[in-house]
């Protein structure tokens, strides 16, 4: 049995490096473009662990991100058969009808072993404070309305507010 | 050592992986008083870097770390 203070560890490691503690990035602004279920996901976990960690969070829902910021796309978030190199299925199988659900039910039953549902990690994103953003031009030509919406989205943003956040000197932008 | 630190509340994440210790960690930290002890168990292999990460960021303290049989035990005093 070994036992540390990682504390130590950590403060040892500040001292090496006065940087760690000055220009150690507090905001986390990530751009959602995807809708399914192998791309939302890392985007919600690093959102809820942002948050967690003491980060400010600012998600953006483009494209088909947006999809699952509205009532009717949140539980309805799949994951395709095909063009999936990770898929356990060749892509000739994955086009017959019927395998995005099958594909789909295999893989969210496994992780629901592991993970809140996706819903659920989107109110868990927001109980940590992270911010919800519907980009508007993606409304418009996907046709989605305020109304549409779940509650839980904070605001209708464009690129230039993004950008704004995303020019902050100790943000970390990720596009997913 | 571990039987002298005063546990407040334990948290068991057994079986659980990333993120759920951290944010179930982070959770109940919140509940918890400044100076308070926090006892975490976990079992996914990337807690200590995880834990690591998490206390440098936050601030809280990781007073004990150890790791017997994949099972990783954390005492994290409230910052």
């Amino acid at each position: 049995m070994k036992m540390t203070s990682l504390s130590q560890e950590i403060e040892k490691e500040i001292e090496n490096n006065q940087d760690i503690k000055n220009l150690t990035k507090d905001r986390l602004v990530l751009v959602v473009s995807k809708g399914t279920v192998d791309m939302l996901y890392p985007a919600l976990v690093l959102a809820v662990t942002g948050a967690a960690m003491g980060m400010k969070v600012d998600l953006y829902f483009t494209f088909w991100g947006l999809n699952v910021l509205t009532k009717k796309g949140v539980n309805k978030v799949k994951i395709p058969a095909v063009g999936n190199t990770g898929m356990p299925m060749p892509n000739i199988v994955g086009v017959l009808p019927g395998m995005t659900d099958l594909a789909t039910k295999m893989m969210k039953g496994k992780i629901a072993k592991f993970w809140p549902d996706i819903y659920d990690m989107i109110k868990e994103a927001k109980a940590g404070g992270a911010k919800l953003h519907a980009c508007s031009p993606t409304m418009g030509f996907m046709g989605v309305k305020e109304e549409d919406f779940i509650p839980e989205v904070d605001d209708i943003v464009g690129a230039s507010a993004f950008l704004g956040w995303a020019s902050e000197p100790k943000a970390l932008t990720l596009f997913i | 050592m571990t039987e002298n630190i005063q546990v407040d509340h334990v948290l068991d994440q057994k079986g659980l992986l990333c993120p759920m210790p951290i944010i179930n960690t982070a959770k109940e930290i919140s509940k918890l008083s400044q100076g308070q002890i926090l006892k975490v168990i976990t079992t996914d292999p990337g807690s200590k870097p995880d834990f690591k990460a998490w206390a440098r960021s936050t601030g809280n303290i990781i007073e004990t770390f150890d790791e017997s049989e994949k099972t990783f035990t954390f005492h994290i005093r409230k910052a």
